[in-house]
């Protein structure tokens, strides 16, 4: 019975007060003409449907592929990203970071979870978490390892603390073996994670044991 | 991604308001920055669960530093919601009118 012991009541539970919160400041700022429902709804859609870590991974498996786009990425990666159909809605300017092999690039917001979000979605849950957002500065290296990313004592790690204006987006290694792949192929090595910096892009081998 | 439809629900306010233009995204970032912070000194261990409440915490600040609502509005508001489900029975849906404080 779904509405369990409380069937002798005609009514509805309320929900939770977070739930109920919302729902007030919600109503009042409709109420007032401040926002439109369907203006809510197509917001959720986007974020929901739209937008997510495959944006990222076109980007970098473009650059990859096109010389002349990563030059334009590197110079100006807002408009660059605009240029494939991604395009910011807070005014925010995008920067992307080449991983080397002596630098690798550590993406991070330490004051609450700025992200490039028209590239790789909304955030998972531990890049907003508290022990993330210190440690990426204070021992990178350690939480790389807690990904399972080992780098060589030689390349230094350089984090980047995001802010309103400024999102970056990590430009991973192309792996070894991918000389002849499209550029659709090498997006599927191209994880969220890779693009934050916690992780390298897939080896080929790795693509095909994840396959499995 | 949201875990719950009210973590959704949150998220698209700011972000309409936002467009609207009601307050710059600097502003927005540096109220939920400050109300992280004080969730944390409050004993919150924010392991990225609880950043959804953050977020809300956060809106109603601005809301209220932009005079978009206001606390005693917003608690009215709430009650009435509270009673509109618990006037309302089970299954039918719940119109906030069903609450209104006669």
């Amino acid at each position: 019975m779904p509405h369990g012991h409380h069937h002798d009541h005609d009514h509805t539970e309320p929900p939770s007060d977070l739930e109920l919160r919302v729902k007030a400041l919600e109503s009042l700022l409709v109420e007032k003409g401040l926002v439109k429902p369907e203006t809510l709804n197509s917001i959720i859609e986007t974020y929901e449907h739209k937008v997510g870590p495959r944006n990222g991974a076109h980007v970098v498996a473009k650059a990859w592929t096109d010389p002349e786009f990563k030059q334009a990425l590197m110079n100006d990666a807002t408009e660059a990203v605009a240029s494939l159909g991604y395009c910011g809605r807070q005014g925010e300017h995008l920067v992307v970071v080449e991983n080397t092999n002596d630098t690798h690039n550590l993406v991070v917001c330490t004051l609450c979870s700025c992200y490039p979000w028209t590239v790789l979605g909304l955030p998972p849950a531990w890049y907003k978490s508290a022990p993330y957002r210190s440690r990426a500065v204070s021992d990178p290296r350690a939480v790389l390892k807690e990904f399972g990313t080992e780098l060589g004592e030689k390349s230094t790690i350089r984090t980047w603390d995001s802010t309103s204006e400024m999102r970056y987006l990590v430009l991973p290694q192309r792996p070894a073996g991918t000389e002849n792949w499209s550029e659709q192929d090498l997006q599927k090595l191209v994880s969220r994670n890779a693009m934050i910096g916690v992780e390298l892009a897939r080896s080929p081998k790795q693509k095909d044991e994840d396959g499995k | 991604m949201f875990n719950e439809p009210w973590e959704a629900q949150a998220f698209a306010l700011v972000l309409a308001l936002h467009e609207k233009g009601l307050f710059s995204w600097q502003e927005w970032a540096a109220v939920l920055s400050e109300q992280i912070a004080l969730a944390q000194a409050g004993g919150d261990p924010d392991r990225g669960n609880t950043y959804y409440q953050h977020w809300l915490a956060a809106l109603e600040t601005i809301s209220q530093q932009k005079n978009l609502s206001n606390e005693d509005e917003l608690l009215r508001r709430k009650s009435q919601w509270t009673a509109a489900y618990l006037n309302t029975p089970h299954g039918e849906p719940i119109e906030l009118s069903a609450g209104e404080i006669s």
